[in-house]
């Protein structure tokens, strides 16, 4: 588990089908850092999400823009940064998906799912434009998501 | 994403096959469901285990396709999830919302 100074950096334009590239490499990252397939995929999912929002909310589907996603693992530390180059939002007015008013939205879950199977996520936002969404995660606690059989 | 549907007993059964997630399987799901209802199909049973990957996008498109259902008097339930679409299910409690089923001659019986 135990890796020092690994970064990976990627950047990309705006297209959904670009989303896998760096969701992917989350995975092989954690998987060659010790973390099971498990716990892998969820930190990929959690890469998935935040990429897909910084194209979609961010960047507004605009192939001009770019998102870089950088990938820090210090021991079993993992720092994950996604930038894009939109305006910003008010992370206090992102609707709590658990809310039963809330439940049967057909958006409106992607930074919940960030947040359950990161430690930690915070938005940070530059004057002159562009969000940075850093993501942390101790691979040597293991997923912390136990997967049910359906 | 690949669906395949057969009709049995009065419940259209569509099997899913891939992604569904941004730009992809999510609009597809849409439209696959959109069929079914305007070919008079009122019950449907999404077979999911051929689902490869689901993100927020088809997670939604999930929710999307209930309250469609629904809203015209029918009837959507899930056969067979795989068990990280169940753990996304249950995160979010959506697993409180969709009748799931392990066994398709169960999940007939419940229409």
């Amino acid at each position: 588990m135990e890796r020092d100074g690994e970064r990976i950096e990627i950047t990309i334009s705006s297209r959904f089908e670009n989303i896998e590239l760096v969701q992917v490499i989350a995975e092989h990252l954690c998987e060659n850092a010790g973390l099971d397939e498990d716990g892998s995929h969820w930190i990929g999912m959690a890469v998935r999400e935040a990429v897909a929002n910084a194209i979609k909310h961010g960047n507004k589907l605009d192939v001009r823009k770019k998102v870089s996603a950088t990938f820090d693992l210090r021991g079993s530390e993992l720092e994950i940064r996604i930038k894009d180059e939109g305006e910003g939002f008010d992370p206090a007015k992102v609707s709590d998906p658990l809310n039963p008013k809330n439940l049967m939205k057909t958006s409106g879950r992607g930074i919940f799912y960030m947040k359950t199977f990161m430690d930690h996520i915070e938005y940070s936002f530059d004057d002159g434009g562009g969000t940075m969404l850093l993501m942390t995660k101790n691979l040597a606690k293991g997923s912390g998501i136990a997967t049910t059989k359906a | 994403m690949k669906a395949t549907s057969r009709d049995v007993n009065g419940v259209e059964i569509i099997k899913l096959e891939g992604k569904i997630t941004i730009g992809a399987g999510d609009s597809q799901l849409r439209e696959v469901i959109g069929n079914a209802i305007n070919a008079g199909k009122k019950n449907i049973l999404l077979d999911m285990s051929g689902v490869t990957t689901i993100d927020s996008s088809g997670i939604g498109e999930l929710v999307g396709s209930y309250t469609t259902v629904t809203n015209r008097g029918g009837k959507l339930k899930l056969l067979h999830l795989p068990a990280k679409l169940n753990e996304l299910l249950h995160v979010t409690q959506l697993i409180t919302v969709f009748e799931v089923y392990d066994s398709e001659s169960d999940a007939l019986g419940s229409f």
